[in-house]
């Protein structure tokens, strides 16, 4: 429990410092929001709304680097991530709120699917090690190294096009109205196939891999063959003896992998113009919109931060020599 | 119920398949009596954990046992060749009937799972009727037997220092009352003091619950004091087998002989410790006839061509056997 604590502690901490990173980089950086929207107007706003604009976006002058930032963090604790240049006047966080589902669901859910069934796969392989299953894991170390976007171009080459029942970009038929009807989901869902299995078949293989490896490496132990000569039924062995042990650098590599879902996977959604968070800071880039830029980065730094200290709490699960007695 | 418990045949192990195989366990014959304590010793390398690893079917890739029976004497039924058993008979044999006691005291539990659950699953794999209620009271009793607090069952194996993890894999050797154990170097890893503990402990247990042990080990002077009978391997055969104290005091085998000068007496004078010139052989190069005529200071004409059999080298003397042309073979080895 105190480890747990001491875990917290340190994460609040990073949390703090990568949010103060986080307000202080766009003011290091050259040129300002204002400018940068006067010429998105291409110059057609009053000197009036120049200047409501610059007290908006927190940029009168009068006010000390010290006093902004508490004015910063007052706004983060009440949920307010500014305005977003791009989608003006609509708030950050109502731009993050509507992206965010989208990659949660896809990314998230392929994420989750791929370690399960990696994971499942590797136990396999690994138990019966020397059989025909070893002859595809040639095929899984080239699959894991190709890049997630490279194999989405390849896939909409290949499967996309005119008359194809698989879409090449988007999240859903344009002209639907996002909502759970028999319309949408069904609309969504063939959507979200092709980028789904891009993930799934590039990240997979990484699962299988490693939980082979460990698998293996395991089953050489001395409480392996113990299992063994106690009798146990195969199946007991195989899981509770040598999976439990094999699974624990593989869960710790799963809950980080939790975290980068909202990040990780950028170019996936740009090369399938999937309308998630990834793609979304892509466009922020590009139209130099800095609230919503510093939105999302907030968002993928909390996911990384929770997603470590879940790795913590799997392993403190999962280890019992972890566990200070 | 016959006399033997468990009956090595001409058993031969090899590492590998086909030409290359090297074979580190020679045509052994060997005999385990009910309620005896059988001590096999041996160099690194001479094959005795090979043995007993081959003798129950846990030979790991690419060990394969290649010839000889295996036989099992149940207290009630008829014998089981045991090398010849379905994959599904073999796991009710298992532990059951003969347990296993490893080397490798530190890592013979899972360190995921509490002692608990590791003594539960082998009661419950095995009477799969039993209530779970009557399989903790077992536990319980188990540890118990070997001195731990029951309040352990709920310790993880890491929370357990080196000798309580040996009592706990003890323990659980007799968790099924087995007429068997075997015992594989169980207490190399620990502290002479630990190991003396252990061993009083299980002359004691051997005694109450009477199972015949076959001891696995490099250390002839603990066997001397432990077991009741000794054979001695070398090179993957059987060279010497005797009663304990008539093999210490009248070792026939030069290679036995050099093994008991390898560690110093308590009592009696004072004599150069001198050990065994040479190291043991090599298992893809054997020494042509007697494995051990390179190595031996008695080494005769003939030695490096004929292989010794082994067997008893007095008519009136059936309890011993040994295979050294200087005492050769009058009469085939007692069962």
């Amino acid at each position: 429990m105190r480890f747990l604590l001491q875990r917290v502690a340190f994460y609040l901490f990073t949390a703090w410092a990568a949010i103060t990173l986080n307000f202080f980089i766009p003011r290091m950086v050259p040129g300002d929001p204002v400018q940068s929207l006067i010429s998105r107007n291409q110059g057609r706003i009053s000197a009036d709304a120049v200047a409501s604009l610059r007290v908006l976006f927190g940029l009168d002058s009068d006010r000390s680097l010290w006093e902004q930032y508490v004015a910063y963090w007052g706004q983060l604790l009440r949920g307010d991530l500014g305005l977003s240049f791009t989608f003006f006047p609509a708030p950050v966080s109502e731009v993050i709120g509507s992206s965010l589902p989208w990659t949660v669901g896809l990314v998230g859910v392929t994420t989750i699917v791929s370690f399960l069934l990696g994971t499942a796969l590797g136990v396999g392989a690994g138990w019966r090690r020397g059989s025909w299953i070893d002859g595809l894991l040639p095929a899984t170390t080239f699959l894991s190294s190709i890049p997630y976007f490279w194999l989405g171009l390849v896939a909409i080459a290949l499967f996309a096009g005119p008359g194809s029942f698989f879409p090449s970009s988007g999240g859903y038929e344009p002209g639907l109205v996002p909502a759970f009807d028999a319309y949408f989901i069904p609309s969504a869902l063939q959507h979200s196939i092709l980028p789904a299995a891009t993930i799934l078949v590039s990240s997979m293989s990484g699962w299988i891999l490693s939980m082979r490896n460990m698998m293996v490496t395991v089953a050489s132990e001395d409480y392996i063959t113990v299992a063994h000569a106690k009798g146990l039924s195969e199946r007991r062995v195989a899981l509770s003896y040598a999976a439990r042990n094999a699974l624990l650098p593989n869960v710790s590599g799963f809950a980080l992998s939790l975290g980068f879902i909202v990040g990780g996977t950028l170019l996936v959604e740009i090369v399938f113009s999937y309308p998630g968070l990834g793609f979304q800071l892509f466009q922020a880039v590009g139209a130099k919109d800095y609230p919503l830029m510093q939105g999302i980065f907030l968002i993928i730094t909390i996911s990384v931060l929770v997603a470590n200290l879940l790795a913590d709490v799997a392993y403190l699960l999962l280890d019992p020599r972890t566990r200070k007695s | 119920m016959s006399d033997q418990v468990l009956e090595i045949r001409g058993l031969c192990v090899d590492y590998g398949i086909g030409a290359d195989a090297v074979r580190a366990v020679r045509d052994v014959d060997l005999t385990l009596h009910r309620g005896e304590v059988l001590g096999l010793a041996g160099e690194s390398g001479s094959g005795k954990s090979t043995l007993a690893y081959g003798l129950t079917r846990l030979l790991p890739p690419p060990g394969v046992v290649s010839g000889g029976q295996v036989i099992y004497h149940p207290a009630d039924g008829p014998p089981v060749d045991v090398l010849t058993l379905s994959p599904a008979k073999l796991r009710e044999f298992r532990w059951a009937e003969t347990s296993i006691v490893f080397q490798g005291a530190m890592n013979s539990l899972n360190p995921v799972h509490k002692v608990s659950t590791q003594l539960l699953d082998v009661i419950r794999a095995h009477e799969p009727k039993s209530t779970a209620a009557g399989r903790l009271a077992r536990a319980k009793d188990l540890l118990r037997l070997v001195g731990i607090s029951a309040d352990r069952l709920d310790s993880y194996p890491h929370q357990l220092s080196g000798g309580m993890r040996q009592r706990v894999m003890i323990a659980m050797a007799l968790a099924l009352e087995p007429q068997v154990v075997i015992m594989d170097e169980p207490t190399t890893a620990l502290d002479v003091v630990m190991q003396r503990q252990i061993l009083g402990q299980l002359a004691e247990l051997r005694e109450r619950l009477g199972f015949a042990v076959l001891f696995i080990t490099h250390d002839l002077s603990l066997l001397v004091e432990f077991s009741d009978r000794i054979a001695i391997m070398y090179g993957g055969r059987i060279v010497e087998e005797a009663p304990a104290a008539r093999l210490y005091r009248e070792p026939l085998h030069p290679y036995t002989e050099g093994l008991l000068h390898s560690f110093p007496a308590l009592h009696g004078p004072r004599r150069e410790l001198t050990g065994i010139p040479g190291s043991p052989p090599d298992l893809r190069a054997m020494p042509s006839g007697c494995a051990f005529h390179p190595r031996c200071p008695k080494a005769f004409d003939g030695c490096d061509e004929q292989v010794p059999v082994l067997g008893a080298p007095r008519v009136d003397d059936p309890a011993r056997a040994v295979a050294c042309r200087l005492h050769p073979a009058v009469a085939p080895p007692s069962r």
